[in-house]
């Protein structure tokens, strides 16, 4: 069960951390992510059963994400519709997409062929426990995808994209095309939704066009926990902590599912939890802004 | 001061106008001619509304123009970008905020500004470029180098101005940008910031422009002084003309001006 919380804390923490990229770092309240991560699911399943190398169909993921991204931005940016309404109009979209990737079905079972979790329940050899050797698997996964993305923030296009979110005249004067700029930030980020939506569906077993309910929420609230936990300007940090924060999430809602009748609380009060633990968390995160002189919260930095 | 002969800006009959096609259209520039040559220091001054601010927005492509043209180092730039043109156009505006990233540190801003048009994915800071960096923030005397890793928003105002500022001379610019860039700050840090800016201009060889309400800086500081009023300029004069001048007779003249404009243009229209 402790490897079960660990592993999707993980998976989707990835998610979390595209919905990082989006609200903190480029201050865009992007909604995409709830589409792009079953439209990443639906592709990445879709290629595995047909027999795609799983690399190549978790890096399809990844591209699919970064698609939706892409549209949800030119929605926005070429028509002038607010950020929300461009991603909603997004997801309405993908929906449809994802069932036809799908081959006309809302399911698709990954059951007899899942190379994803076979190479990674595998990988230490047989001697070694299955679900602990997905959880290293998952791990180092995360911990590279980190690593990637706190050299990327070190690069120029890293410290231009960072800058964007805090005062886009800056990146203006720096004489960086903001537009362009931000369409490749909200690729990334969605394409990191993209990603961990074909991971969710190996982990599953099975992808499906539901997928994305409820994901915006819990990535939301996955970045204010690591926010509550840990305080920081370095871009290495900020990263790390979205995952931690991911981790507690899952953890949380465990704990409601296991042992939330003892208040009452059936997996259906799930998302009102969800929802009163994003509340929750902005507020101890203002109260603590009030209590220590640190300075702002939202401070990020590449060096 | 410096005659380098060459022409760094020209302005051609630049004409801006705000609402345009409605029945509030209101002509804020009324076709400008401006010639600035290599490392002249042009003030502007002129009462609110007389279209200073919209001069710079027009330079810098923040507002697009409706007639005229605007050449940069030589060519006319006037249907490029704001972000096109920032490679040519430096900006330090009155709002302290609006030059730096506030939540990232003195350093990315640095390197932000240093890298002024890259977008690679090679490492925004090296060993080498940071030693430089370091060197120009400790002359500004602020004690900024000790604060590098420190988010711009924990600056004050007078440092973040001097720190845009530094940003903008180091791109190398043709042109640098003053707009009242020191009227929000206290009169000490108003000060420190005019002397910094006297001593990079010179420093970097930089053109400026720089539109201000003080009088005295404006005769003071520069080797010409540009007036406008009602989206035209006025008196353009430099040299021994502007050598000549006091705040006393600057206001007198602006008053004739102002006549002399009022009589050609609005007296008409009646």
């Amino acid at each position: 069960m402790i490897e079960g919380i660990l592993l999707e804390g993980l998976i989707y923490g990835i998610m979390a951390l595209g919905v990082f990229m989006a609200f903190r770092i480029l201050d865009f309240p992007d909604l995409t992510a709830e589409g792009a991560f079953p439209f990443g699911a639906s592709v990445g399943g879709a290629l595995i059963a047909a027999g795609t190398p799983a690399p190549l169909a978790l890096l399809a993921g990844f591209g699919a994400g970064a698609l939706a991204g892409c549209a949800t931005s030119a929605i926005h940016h070429g028509l002038h519709v607010p950020a929300l309404l461009a991603g909603i109009v997004t997801i309405t979209g993908l929906y449809s997409i994802d069932l036809r990737v799908l081959g006309g079905r809302a399911n698709l079972p990954l059951i007899a062929r899942n190379p994803v979790m076979r190479a990674a329940e595998s990988w230490l050899g047989s001697s070694f426990n299955t679900s602990w050797a997905s959880f290293l698997a998952f791990a180092l996964i995360t911990l590279v995808i980190l690593a990637i993305l706190d050299l990327f923030f070190h690069s120029e296009v890293g410290v231009a994209l960072g800058a964007l979110g805090n005062n886009e005249s800056s990146v203006v004067a720096a004489g960086v095309n903001p537009v362009r700029l931000r369409t490749f930030g909200i690729a990334v980020g969605n394409g990191l939704a993209g990603l961990s939506g074909a991971l969710a569906a190996s982990y599953q077993g099975f992808a499906d066009v539901n997928f994305g309910q409820g994901v915006i929420a819990a990535g939301l609230a996955s970045v204010m926990l690591g926010e509550l936990l840990i305080r920081s300007n370095r871009i290495g940090v900020l990263l790390f902590r979205v995952i931690l924060g991911s981790l507690l999430f899952r953890a949380i809602m465990y704990a409601g599912r296991s042992w939330g009748y003892l208040a009452g609380i059936t997996p259906n009060d799930l998302k009102l939890m969800t929802a009163v633990l994003v509340v929750v968390a902005l507020a101890l995160t203002r109260w603590k802004d009030r209590l220590t002189t640190m300075g702002p919260r939202r401070g990020r930095s590449a060096s | 001061m410096i005659d380098h002969g060459k022409v760094e800006i020209k302005l051609e009959k630049v004409e801006v106008a705000f609402g345009r096609g409605t029945v509030d259209e209101h002509l804020v520039l009324r076709g400008i001619d401006l010639e600035v040559k290599k490392g002249q220091r042009i003030s502007v001054i002129g009462s609110n509304g007389a279209g200073k601010t919209t001069l710079l927005n027009a330079i810098a492509g923040t507002v697009p123009i409706c007639a005229g043209k605007i050449f940069i180092g030589g060519v006319d730039r006037a249907a490029e970008r704001e972000w096109m043109r920032a490679r040519y156009v430096g900006r330090v505006r009155q709002d302290p905020l609006a030059g730096t990233a506030g939540g990232m540190s003195v350093l990315d801003n640095l390197a932000l500004a240093a890298r002024k048009g890259a977008r690679r994915f090679v490492p925004s800071m090296t060993p080498k470029l940071r030693r430089e960096l370091v060197a120009r923030v400790a002359e500004l005397g602020m004690g900024l180098e000790n604060r590098l890793k420190e988010n711009v928003n924990r600056l004050s105002g007078g440092q973040r101005q001097a720190l845009t500022l530094l940003m903008a001379a180091i791109s190398k610019p043709s042109v640098l940008l003053l707009d009242e860039h020191i009227a929000a700050l206290d009169p000490r840090n108003a000060d420190i910031v005019s002397a910094l800016t006297k001593r990079f201009v010179s420093e970097y060889d930089l053109t400026s422009i720089t539109v201000t309400h003080d009088m005295k800086r404006a005769l003071d500081e520069g080797d010409r002084l540009v007036m406008m009023h009602e989206g035209r300029i006025i008196v353009d004069l430099e040299g021994a003309q502007k050598a000549d001048l006091d705040v006393g007779k600057l206001v007198a003249l602006f008053g004739a001006a102002r006549g002399a404009a009022f009589v050609q243009d609005d007296a008409l229209l009646r």
